[in-house]
This record gives structure tokens, C-alpha cells and sequence, in this order.
């Protein structure tokens, strides 16, 4: 009997399938962990994810490599989802093009202060290259930031895990920021959301009104544009990283 | 469906070739949502199944960071001898930017009158 079992399970061990299946229940689980537990930001259900799943690897010895054999199915999606960014690119293209220069220059100040600031701040603490390479994006929506981390040499993984902690700091940190700086108009609340906490902060802009969160799509895709067109070009001019 | 798969995955196969043929600078799929755009601007709308795939696919966004998410199990060496420059780093630098958009967006549509308000 426990031989049975053994043989299923280095079976299953080895196989895309139990994997796949056990990314997608666990994901299951966190969203319905995080419903149950207020919906904080700080327990985002990509966070307990990650957490359960590191958990499980640990505790049956499984290396990342076979996991991802599995995973990559979903992992691979990330492409199609960025190329589908177009839609609601294309959706709020009046409200763009009415504000066309305000976002943009707001969109290239705020895209270049959180990753030059994120790479000053680190690398004057002591963090060595590659962890400042997979920074520097870090602000970005995951499809992008780790494409871009793939250009510059970076680790896409760790960008990953960065990416998904910046959203749920940008939700703490964005209320905050709000009342500090007094801001009322929901555009701008919305899109600076967007811009520095991409997902995370767009999902939390579309709680303060359809505006904001349509603002916040908007903020996370320019940011998303001009971080993978610009951050490759500057990058090494940036103390740490020059090459 | 099935036409709207193809169009997605087209738009960023001929992102992914352009990119390793003129050797650019980012990633392929960013190229192909710029073809996206352009198709439908030059189509004049959104049909309805590219609607549709698009939307199961954003909606659901948050589970496809997972994979990579758990990658981070790789790097727990990096993290355990980084986690204050990174942490520091990414609290700094998230505060600077939500302030710095904020703040600059504000003065920008204050400062060209009422036209911005359509």
C-alpha cells in the first residue's frame, strides 16, 4: 500500500500535471483566504500564493525546475495578457489623447522616479548588481517588468516577487499619499495608483470610482510603455549598473 | 475565440521575430500590444471576441505572476543578504513616485485651464 502510493506520487511528482493543478487550487484558496480576511493588501492572494506554494516545494522537496514544468503553462500567458493591455489601451484612447501631454509628463516623471530612486536608495544600502538590475523595474505590471529584466540582465523571477511586493506597498503607502499631498481629483489619484503599483493599484483605484480606475489602467500601461522602451536605453548610467 | 487567440498570438510572434531581427531593446509582447492598437485603430473598435478573450485574460492577470512569483524560493540567498536595501528601496521609491505622479499631474491639468475635462 504505502509502495502504491510512493509509485503515484513519483508519478504525479514528475508530471506537468500535478503542478499546474496545484497552482491553480492554491491560487483558489488565497483568493478565498484574503476574501475572508478583509481583502488586505498585505495578504494579496498573489503573496499567499507565492508563500503557500514555496511552502509545499520545501516540505516535498521539489525543486523550482520540476514545479515550473508544470507552471509554465500559466507562466507562459503572461505574453498574450501584455499584447491584450491593447484593449483597454485603445478604450480609454479619448481621455488620452484630451490630457495627452500632462500624462505623458507626469507618466515619464513618475516612471523614472520610481526606478532611478529604487536603484539609488538600494545601491546606497549595499545591494549589489543583480539584485538592482531586477529593482529597477519593479514598479512595472509583472509582464512587462520581467521582459525587461530578461533585456537588461537581470532575474526575472526575483522582478517578479519585487513587482508583486511593490503593489502591495503602493496600496499602504497610496491613501496615505493622498491625504498628505490633499488631492481630490480622481484622474490623478487613479493614475499615479496605476503608475507605481500597476495591478495592484488599479484594482484599488476602481474602489475610489470607475474615473480613478480607468485612470489607473492608463497610468500602469504608459508606465508599462515607456519603462520598457526608456528603462533598457538609461540604465547603464545608473551608479552600480554601468556596463 | 478561436480568431481572437490568433490575432493575440500573432501580434506578439511578430512582436518576438521583430525583436530578435532588429535586436530591440524590449520585450517582444510589449511590441505586439502596439500592433494590437494599431490594428484597432485601424479597424475602429474593439470586436467582440478580442473583447472577450482579453478581458478572461486581464481578468485573471494576478494568477499568471504566480509561477515566476514562487521563483523567488531560487533567490531566498540574494533576498537574505538584500532584504534592506530592497525593502528600503521599494517603500522609498514606491512613496516617491506615487507623490512625484500625483503631484506633477495636478500642477499639469491645473495649468492648461478646463481643458481637460471631457
Amino acid at each position: 500500500m504505502t509502495e502504491d502510493i510512493t509509485d503515484i506520487w513519483a508519478f504525479l511528482a514528475a508530471s506537468p500535471l500535478l503542478w499546474l493543478t496545484m497552482t491553480l487550487l492554491v491560487f483558489r484558496l488565497s483568493l478565498w483566504l484574503n476574501r475572508l480576511l478583509g481583502g488586505s493588501p498585505v495578504l494579496h492572494p498573489v503573496l499567499l500564493s507565492m508563500a503557500l506554494l514555496i511552502g509545499i516545494l520545501l516540505l516535498t522537496g521539489t525543486d523550482y525546475e520540476t514545479y515550473f514544468d508544470g507552471a509554465q503553462f500559466i507562466h507562459f500567458l503572461l505574453g498574450p495578457a501584455t499584447v491584450a493591455l491593447a484593449i483597454p489601451l485603445y478604450e480609454n484612447r479619448h481621455q488620452i489623447r484630451a490630457l495627452l501631454l500632462p500624462l505623458l509628463a507626469a507618466g515619464m516623471g513618475g516612471a523614472a522616479t520610481a526606478a532611478i530612486s529604487a536603484v539609488l536608495i538600494a545601491g546606497a544600502l549595499g545591494a549589489g548588481a543583480p539584485t538592482l538590475l531586477s529593482l529597477a523595474p519593479k514598479s512595472v505590471t509583472s509582464p512587462i517588468a520581467m521582459g525587461v529584466t530578461e533585456k537588461l540582465g537581470g532575474l526575472p523571477s526575483l522582478t517578479a516577487a519585487l513587482v508583486l511586493l511593490t503593489g502591495a506597498i503602493g496600496c499602504i503607502l497610496a491613501p496615505v499619499i493622498i491625504r498628505l499631498l490633499r488631492i481630490r481629483d480622481d484622474r490623478v489619484k487613479g493614475f499615479a495608483m496605476g503608475l507605481s503599483a500597476h495591478g495592484f493599484g488599479t484594482a484599488q483605484a476602481f474602489g475610489i470610482s470607475a474615473t480613478a480606475g480607468a485612470f489607473a489602467g492608463l497610468g500602469l500601461t504608459l508606465a508599462g510603455i515607456m519603462t520598457a522602451f526608456l528603462l533598457p536605453a538609461v540604465v547603464g548610467w545608473l551608479p552600480g549598473l554601468g556596463r | 475565440m478561436l480568431n481572437a487567440i490568433i490575432l493575440i498570438l500573432l501580434c506578439q510572434l511578430a512582436g518576438e521575430v521583430l525583436v530578435l531581427l532588429l535586436d530591440l531593446p524590449f520585450p517582444g509582447p510589449v511590441l505586439g500590444m502596439l500592433f494590437l492598437f494599431t490594428g484597432l485603430v485601424i479597424h475602429g473598435g474593439v470586436p467582440d471576441p478580442v473583447k472577450r478573450t482579453s478581458d478572461t485574460l486581464l481578468r485573471h492577470l494576478a494568477l499568471l505572476f504566480v509561477p515566476a512569483g514562487v521563483g523567488l524560493m531560487v533567490h531566498f540567498g540574494l533576498v537574505a543578504r538584500d532584504w534592506l536595501p530592497i525593502l528600503a528601496g521599494l517603500v522609498g521609491s514606491t512613496a516617491l513616485a506615487l507623490g512625484v505622479t500625483m503631484v506633477m499631474l495636478h500642477w499639469l491639468i491645473r495649468h492648461r485651464g478646463t481643458a481637460g475635462d471631457d
